[in-house]
């Protein structure tokens, strides 16, 4: 593990949106510098999660990186640069190791490792985070340990059966310090979600029939997100907040267009994306 | 080996809140019953449902947990195959994947219920240790290892119930990872994993009243690491070896002796005796199934009396 500091960041009550906002367009253009050193797999999922991510460690989450912290997982790990650049900034991660990304020297790849500083589980391959987070917070319980687990899901994973098995666990087991984020960006491998699986929706139903808390939020609002954690009914039941979200957001053309997915921007690309991302920062 | 896995963890986690039982709605084996009641937290059942059984014991494991996923062979590991290679291997976690009931264990129950090819599966993972004890007193040995020791992912390999002992008297001790001779003699060498060591010693003893002479009869419990260096000794001290496996041609004992015996230039006779790369639609005792695919004293003995072949592909 890295001897890397890891500056004691407690959220406050307050989360105040504008410096969020802030802080999310600077996330953004940095995973755009990142883009342009390798072929940076994954801007688009990491843009979509880029507010729920920040929510999370900013709103919600009570110190990053330490051992006795809460827990975030990246369970769609594709969306993992959103993570590394909020770990860099939070000292966790170096700027070296993001000059690194994606290169043999480096230590960190297009999808978590566990055992990289911040990064609590190998995720990549999807529908195994839950089932992870279930244990997580279950072994906390058996331990007395006073955490909470946060994790990020892709809608594409909820069509793998094992998030629902997980799911059904976490509601036998009463896990009410599980807070899962549903990144419900309507986009996988082969278009839209709502076209391949339209039986999907509504989620909410869904998920509160297998025994959890359900609410919709706007995923781009990081206040609302942050808020529909803390002002949860209290209840024993493990909390699914659906994000509405826009793969690709803050970059026009690379919202709703599957091929950003995989893509980098040619430097041209990149020059018009830093511009718009200026532009929305007011 | 059911009953002394259960009374092991029980005795171990009375006294090691680390250890935790996950299973998948397998019915309790002895102590295990008395676990659950004692202990109820510390006792999951996923129900039908083995993908969450895995994912949750390697959640626990990074809390600093100790836990056992306990099923069916055919359940704990083919079904959430994935899982135990990436939740518990690629992230090298201290989870024990118990098997009950391998090969084809479960006589009646049909080709959905057996797992022949469990030890090529579980040793193909990088990090898993692969362990199948030969009797009740392996049992105890191994799953005392798995709940102490071991720094990674385990696979034990265990068989149902009313195995007889083995190892009682025998020359050396159990130790993971290494090859346990467990009766000394010459010329001929009979090397078997797992409860299937007790066909093996039924044709050891025919061979050795056929010779006049002790055979050798070694415990090949650890499959992963496989112990080549014993491997490749008792290869050149012996002009002829035995192996006898309850599992598939391929991937398992028999498969390592044999790149062993490339690797080391020995001299020897090989001859091995696995299950046929078959479905055999019987059904019967254990005895009948492991008799269908030519693994019984009988017709392993007739088979030494004829020439060796290169086994079809």
């Amino acid at each position: 593990m890295s001897s890397a500091p890891k500056p004691e960041v407690r959220s406050s009550n307050f989360f105040d949106a504008d410096a969020a906002r802030r802080r999310c367009l600077g996330f953004r253009r940095r995973i755009l510098a990142v883009s342009q050193q390798v072929q940076a797999l994954h801007v688009a999922p990491a843009f979509s999660c880029m507010e729920i991510t920040d929510a999370a460690y900013h709103g919600l989450i009570r110190r990053a990186g330490a051992p006795s912290d809460d827990t975030f997982l990246m369970s769609k790990g594709h969306g993992c640069l959103a993570q590394y650049v909020i770990l860099e900034a939070l000292g966790v991660l170096s700027s070296d190791d993001l000059a690194a990304y994606c290169t043999p020297g480096g230590r960190l790849g297009a999808h978590p490792d566990y055992g990289t500083p911040g990064i609590e589980a190998s995720t990549g391959s999807l529908g195994h985070g839950m089932g992870m987070a279930v244990g997580m917070s279950y072994g906390d319980r058996l331990l007395g340990a006073d955490r909470t687990v946060y994790a990020v899901f892709s809608d594409g994973e909820f069509q793998e059966g094992s998030t629902w098995e997980a799911m059904m666990m976490a509601a036998n087991l009463k896990l009410d310090r599980l807070v899962a984020f549903l990144d419900l960006n309507d986009f996988q491998g082969l278009g839209r979600t709502s076209e391949s699986h339209p039986a999907f929706y509504p989620v909410l139903d869904k998920a509160r029939a297998f025994g959890w808390e359900a609410v919709e939020v706007n995923g781009h609002d990081g206040l609302a997100i942050v808020e529909a954690v803390r002002g949860r009914e209290a209840s024993d039941r493990p909390l699914l907040v659906v994000c509405r979200t826009v793969k690709g957001k803050g970059v026009s053309y690379m919202e709703n267009v599957p091929i950003w997915h995989y893509r980098s921007p040619s430097p041209e690309e990149y020059r018009q994306a830093l511009a718009e991302l200026q532009e929305i920062s007011g | 080996m059911r009953n002394t896995f259960a009374d092991t963890f029980y005795e171990l986690a009375k006294n090691d809140r680390r250890l935790v039982a996950v299973v998948a709605d397998i019915s309790p084996a002895g102590s295990i019953a008395k676990f659950r009641q004692e202990f109820p937290d510390r006792f999951i059942n996923t129900g039908v449902a083995e993908q969450i059984m895995i994912g949750m014991a390697a959640g626990m494991a990074q809390r600093g947990l100790r836990p056992f996923a306990y099923t069916i062979a055919k359940f704990s590991l083919y079904r959430p195959f994935e899982f135990v290679r990436d939740d518990l291997c690629y992230q090298n976690l201290p989870v024990t994947v118990v098997g009950i009931g391998p090969g084809v264990t479960y006589s009646t129950l049909g080709g959905s219920h057996h797992a022949m090819e469990d030890i090529a599966l579980a040793t193909s993972i990088p990090n898993m240790t692969v362990i199948a004890p030969c009797d009740p007193e392996e049992v105890r040995a191994a799953t005392r290892w798995c709940a102490t020791e071991s720094q990674g992912p385990v696979y034990l390999r265990l068989g149902k119930a009313g195995e007889p002992v083995l190892t009682k008297d025998a020359v050396e001790p159990f130790e993971v990872g290494r090859m346990r001779v467990v009766a000394r003699g010459t010329g001929t060498c009979v090397i078997a994993a797992g409860p299937i060591l007790g066909l093996g010693r039924l044709v050891a003893e025919q061979l050795a009243a056929e010779a006049g002479a002790p055979v050798t009869l070694v415990s090949a419990h650890t499959l992963k690491p496989f112990d080549t260096e014993k491997a490749a000794e008792l290869l050149r001290s012996h002009q002829r070896v035995i192996a006898i496996e309850e599992h598939v041609p391929h991937g398992g004992l028999s498969s390592r002796l044999k790149e062993v015996a490339w690797d080391s230039g020995a001299k020897c006779e090989l001859r091995c005796f696995t299950l046929e790369d078959a479905f055999h639609h019987v059904y019967g005792s254990h005895a009948d199934i492991l008799s269908a695919h030519g693994l019984d004293e009988a017709r392993i003995l007739a088979a030494l009396r004829r020439p060796a072949q290169v086994p079809a592909g």
